[in-house]
C-alpha cells in the first residue's frame, strides 16, 4: 500500500492537532523538518473533529486546519467530523 | 557564482522548564496551558505563617477536607491561562454587544408588552446581586484554594461572573432605568421571594472550607439557578413576547455551558480521587440542592405559574444527571 501523508507549520496549536492526529492513528509516523511537522502514514490517515477538540480545549472547525497545513497527499474524503486521507484505487 | 541553498535546523536546547517537562514524561513541547498551570503555586519555603491564620501556611492543603495526592491532577478541558481565557470571552463579549446593540438599535426593549418587561425586570435585575456574590466566592476559593489548576480558573470564573453582573444591571438600564435597578435592590433585600436565596448567597460568604463553597456555589447553585432562570424563563419569555429578553441574556446562557465543562471536570476528578472525597462531595451537594431549590422555587413560581412545579423537577432530573456524569449519586 502507498503511503499518505500531512503537513502542518510547527506552532502552538499544531501541536494540539498533531497529538489527536497521532492517537487516533497508532501506524502514523511523525517526521520532524524545520518549522514543519510532516506526518506519514501507510494507506490511510484519520483526523477527527472530537479529538482534536479535546486536545485544544475548544470548538473546532476542521477548515481550521487550512490555515496550518503546507501539504497533503492522498483523495481526501471529509465531512463535519473527519478529514480522511487515503488511496482510492 | 554558485550558490547553494541549505536547511539549517536549529533545535532549541530545551523545549520546556525542568517542572513541566517532569510531568510531561520528557523534554517535549508543551502548551501554554500547561507550562501556565503545572506547579506554578509556590508549595514550599514559606517564610513566616499569616498573621491572619497563624493555624495554617500562606496556601495550606488543609484548608478543604477534599484530600488530593497531587492538586495538579485537576484539569480545566477549556485550557484556559490567562491568554486564550480573555480570547474566548472577547468573543463572547462581541456577541454580547452586538445583542444589545441590536435590542437598542430597532426599539425592540420599548416594543415589549408591559407586563413581560415588569416580569423581565423582577426576575434579571436582582440576580446581579447573585452575581456579585458569585464573584465574591469565587475569589474566595481562588484565594484559599490549593493549587493553580483549580485557583487560576476560579479567578478566571470570578471575573466572568462580575461581567456577567454588569450585563444584568445593563439588561435593567435597558428594559427599564436606574429606578428599576434600586427597586431590585430592595426586592432583594425585601421582597419575600428573593430571601432565602439572599440567605443562601449570604452564608455562602462564611463558608471557610473552600470547595464546599465550590460546590455550594459552582455546582449546585449555578446547576439549579441557569437552567431554570436563564433557561425555562428565558423560553417562556420568548413565548410569550420573541427573543428581545433572550438576546440579552444570551451571554449567561452560553456561559454556563462553557463553565460546566470545567466544573464537572473538577468535581469529576475530586469524588474519582477516594470515596472519602466522593462521600463528601456527595453530603454537600445534597444539603445545598435541598437549600438551593427551595431557594429558587418562589421566584421561578413567579415567573412561570402553575408550570414552575414541572420546571423545577425537570432541573433536579438534570441536575442528578449531571452528578452522576461527575460520579456523584445524590
Amino acid at each position: 500500500m502507498s503511503t499518505v501523508f500531512i503537513a502542518f507549520q510547527n506552532t502552538d496549536e499544531v501541536r494540539g492537532i498533531v497529538e489527536a492526529i497521532m492517537e487516533d492513528n497508532p501506524h502514523a509516523v511523525i517526521d520532524m523538518q524545520p518549522g514543519m511537522v510532516k506526518i506519514n502514514a501507510n494507506a490511510r490517515l484519520v483526523i477527527k473533529r472530537a479529538s482534536v477538540e479535546e486536545k485544544l480545549g475548544r470548538d473546532f472547525d476542521l477548515q481550521e486546519m487550512h490555515v496550518h497545513l503546507v501539504t497533503l497527499s492522498g483523495n481526501i474524503d471529509e465531512d463535519d467530523d473527519e478529514f480522511v486521507l487515503a488511496w482510492k484505487h | 557564482m554558485q550558490i547553494d541553498l541549505r536547511t539549517v535546523s536549529i533545535t532549541p536546547l530545551r523545549q520546556t522548564f525542568d517542572t513541566v517537562a517532569k510531568r510531561l514524561g520528557g523534554d517535549k513541547p508543551a502548551s501554554r496551558y500547561q507550562e501556565g498551570t503545572w506547579d506554578v503555586q509556590a508549595k514550599a519555603n514559606y517564610h513566616y505563617r499569616p498573621t491572619w491564620d497563624p493555624a495554617h501556611l500562606q496556601f495550606d492543603e488543609t484548608r478543604t477536607a477534599i484530600k488530593m495526592k497531587d492538586w495538579y491532577t485537576f484539569k480545566d478541558p477549556r485550557q484556559f491561562y490567562y491568554g486564550s481565557w480573555t480570547q474566548s470571552r472577547a468573543r463572547l463579549q462581541e456577541t454580547a454587544e452586538s445583542d444589545f446593540e441590536f435590542v437598542e438599535s430597532r426599539g425592540l426593549a420599548s416594543n415589549l408588552p408591559a407586563n413581560i418587561r415588569k416580569l423581565a425586570l423582577e426576575i434579571y435585575a436582582p440576580l446581579r446581586h447573585v452575581e456579585w456574590g458569585a464573584n465574591m466566592n469565587n475569589a474566595s476559593i481562588c484565594a484559599y484554594g490549593f493549587g493553580t489548576a483549580i485557583t487560576a480558573p476560579a479567578e478566571f470564573q470570578a471575573m466572568d461572573r462580575l461581567g456577567s453582573a454588569q450585563y444584568l444591571s445593563r439588561v435593567g438600564l435597558l428594559l427599564g432605568g436606574t429606578d428599576d435597578l434600586a427597586a431590585a435592590k430592595e426586592a432583594w433585600l425585601k421582597d419575600a421571594k428573593w430571601q432565602d436565596l439572599r440567605r443562601y448567597v449570604e452564608d455562602s460568604f462564611v463558608v471557610q472550607d473552600w470547595f464546599e463553597l465550590y460546590v455550594a456555589q459552582n455546582l449546585v447553585l449555578d446547576g439549579l439557578m441557569f437552567p431554570l432562570l436563564f433557561r425555562r424563563v428565558d423560553d417562556f419569555l420568548t413565548s410569550q413576547a420573541g427573543p428581545t429578553v433572550a438576546m440579552l441574556t444570551r451571554f449567561q446562557a452560553e456561559w454556563f455551558v462553557d463553565s460546566s465543562k470545567w466544573v464537572d471536570a473538577t468535581v469529576k476528578t475530586a469524588s474519582a480521587e477516594s470515596t472519602e472525597n466522593k462521600a463528601q462531595l456527595e453530603a454537600w451537594t445534597k444539603a445545598y440542592a435541598e437549600r438551593a431549590v427551595k431557594a429558587l422555587t418562589p421566584i421561578v413560581a413567579h415567573a412561570l405559574g402553575d408550570a414552575a412545579g414541572a420546571a423545577i423537577d425537570e432541573a433536579i432530573t438534570q441536575f442528578k444527571a449531571r452528578c452522576a456524569k461527575a460520579g456523584l449519586s445524590v
